[in-house]
């Protein structure tokens, strides 16, 4: 088509809406896009829908019933989200939980980092138009539930952290099944880049799409996988680690092409991490007490505590600002997912509407982590 | 330098980082008390001058702004902001106090930190605190047509909130 042509045709800008009820989205997020022809102009997030001020509900709640809240955020990282809270609060009484705790809690924490990059796996070739994926990701993912609903009584919003250690011991098959779901899931991460990673239509979809550079995802805030895969070594675990974490050794996953292939080869990547940690500590859970005693009514004392732990979408924060009284003066929760989503726009801007979707996929957006 | 040693990389120690920043604006209060990081507290004047510092200034480099909370403390509404420096890994909170309840203003750090866009829509949106020459500022999660602003310790609602 010569230029001629082209200038025949007026160009004009035009919205469309995107959500709250869009299968891309993956849960209740509206886009407000802006289009010209079909390339996007702007992306305006719409957030609230499912809004529920846990911040708020904190500030009337004990710290025991803050951290049942918590899994209700991103409630694909519930244990890490729980832990989080525990931290803050253990380190706000200046309490130290047993070794034992520790180790557990760290297996716990990897092992809920696998079963959300199987879920985010298994719908990220869902979108962009390979269905296979996703029964494959839950396959696997469904093993680590099974494990979770045995020590812990759930599946999803586990509970399992208490202030002081965990609500109860592990159950005896734990660690037993834990060995053969990491002697399992290392056949399944090769057939996960046979199907889908090495796939001549996916790298095309994927490669040189929604570029962030290192100095945009610092200044966007980013964190988790979104951050390292613009070469921005943000990871908690390695820069803050707590729990058993400063007892293993680990690569920090990063890629410096900051596409959305390289934040989807650091999600694959990191799995094969989290299969190291467990495998370093599966065999070397110290016996003890599974946790200390606290008392029935825990106040903090007067002063401002702030713990950042690694959920599976990036840096989760919290921040307590506490007046020596049973509930919290201010909880503030830092969500990877909120800063993560507002880097959107700038990735998005010039692409297609297709590119979108893919590019908000190896975001990993969950939007009760956001409307928090 | 003071200089001390953590995860093997020299940082700045807190005194090093309060000598350096206080020799650029003088009525910064100072209190590492209640915190395990050092705390500044700066008058809203002075805010934006202190941030672009911190984030430009090759010794302190705060380039990440990892979180910003909205306060309400009482008498005073204001601002909580966590900064993490990438290169040098030291962390500095800054807080901000406002006595004007009824039409509290803060200056915008956007220009400095993208990420204070969203953040800063989040804290005028449960707060009402404004942001000067911030580009788009509306509520982000409430509607338009919500009235007053649920974080604040004086917020009554009495359908939706449970007073234990």
């Amino acid at each position: 088509m010569d230029t001629t042509t082209v200038t025949n045709f007026k160009s004009e800008e035009y919205f469309i809406n995107m959500g709250p009820q869009h299968p891309a989205t993956h849960g209740v997020l509206r886009l407000l896009l802006t289009i010209d022809g079909e390339i996007i102009r702007k992306v305006e997030p719409d957030l609230g829908y499912i809004h529920r001020s846990i911040e708020k509900m904190c500030e009337r709640d004990s710290y025991q019933q803050i951290v049942h809240l918590t899994d209700r955020m991103d409630y694909l990282s519930s244990h890490i989200n729980n832990e989080a809270v525990c931290l803050t609060v253990e380190n706000a009484l200046e309490l130290e939980v047993p070794e034992r705790v520790k180790v557990i809690r760290t297996i716990i924490g990897e092992l809920t980092r696998i079963a959300s990059h199987c879920l985010w796996w298994g719908v990220m070739g869902m979108d962009v138009g390979a269905l296979t994926t996703y029964f494959y990701g839950f396959r696997d993912r469904e093993l680590i539930n099974d494990i979770f609903e045995e020590t812990c009584g759930a599946r999803l919003t586990m509970n399992y952290n208490i202030p002081g250690g965990l609500m109860f011991d592990i159950h005896p098959n734990f660690v037993q099944r834990t060995k053969d779901f990491v002697a399992h899931f290392k056949t399944k991460i090769p057939e996960y880049d046979r199907l889908l990673t090495d796939n001549v239509i996916f790298q095309k979809r994927m490669k040189g799409v929604g570029i962030l550079s290192k100095e945009d995802a610092i200044s966007f805030g980013a964190s988790g996988p979104v951050g390292r895969g613009s070469g921005y070594s943000c990871d908690v675990r390695k820069h803050h680690p707590y729990s058993a974490l400063d007892k293993v050794t680990f690569k920090e996953a990063l890629k410096t092409e900051g596409d959305s292939l390289a934040r989807y080869e650091v999600r694959i990547q990191e799995m094969w991490e989290s299969l190291s940690i467990i495998e370093q500590l599966i065999d070397n859970i110290p016996e003890g007490e599974h946790k200390v005693a606290t008392k029935a009514v825990i106040k903090l004392p007067k002063g401002e505590f702030y713990q950042k732990v690694e959920t599976a979408r990036g840096e989760l924060g919290v921040f307590i600002d506490s007046t020596g009284t049973k509930n919290p003066y201010r909880l503030k929760f830092r969500s990877p997912g909120f800063s993560n989503l507002s880097l959107l726009n700038h990735i998005a801007v010039g692409g297609k509407i297709g590119d979108l979707v893919a590019s908000m996929a190896t975001l990993d957006i969950v939007v009760p982590d956001i409307d928090r | 330098m003071d200089l001390m040693k953590v995860n093997n990389r020299a940082v700045m120690t807190n005194e090093a980082l309060q000598n350096l920043i206080s020799s650029w604006i003088p009525e910064l209060e100072f209190t590492e008390e209640g915190s395990q990081f050092l705390n500044i507290t700066v008058q809203p004047e002075n805010l934006h001058q202190l941030m672009s510092e911190l984030k430009s200034n090759s010794e302190t480099n705060f380039d990440y702004l990892f979180c910003v909370t909205g306060m309400d403390w009482g008498s005073a509404l204001g601002v909580i902001y966590h900064l993490e420096s990438t290169t040098h890994r030291h962390i500095i909170v800054v807080k901000v106090k406002t006595e004007d309840r009824e039409n509290p203003t803060l200056d915008t750090v956007c220009d400095i930190w993208k990420t204070a866009d969203f953040h800063e829509r989040e804290v005028f949106d449960f707060f009402g605190i404004k942001f000067n020459n911030h580009p788009n500022l509306k509520r982000l999660f409430l509607t338009d047509e919500w009235e007053g602003f649920p974080l604040r310790k004086d917020y009554v609602d009495e359908i939706n909130m449970i007073i234990k």
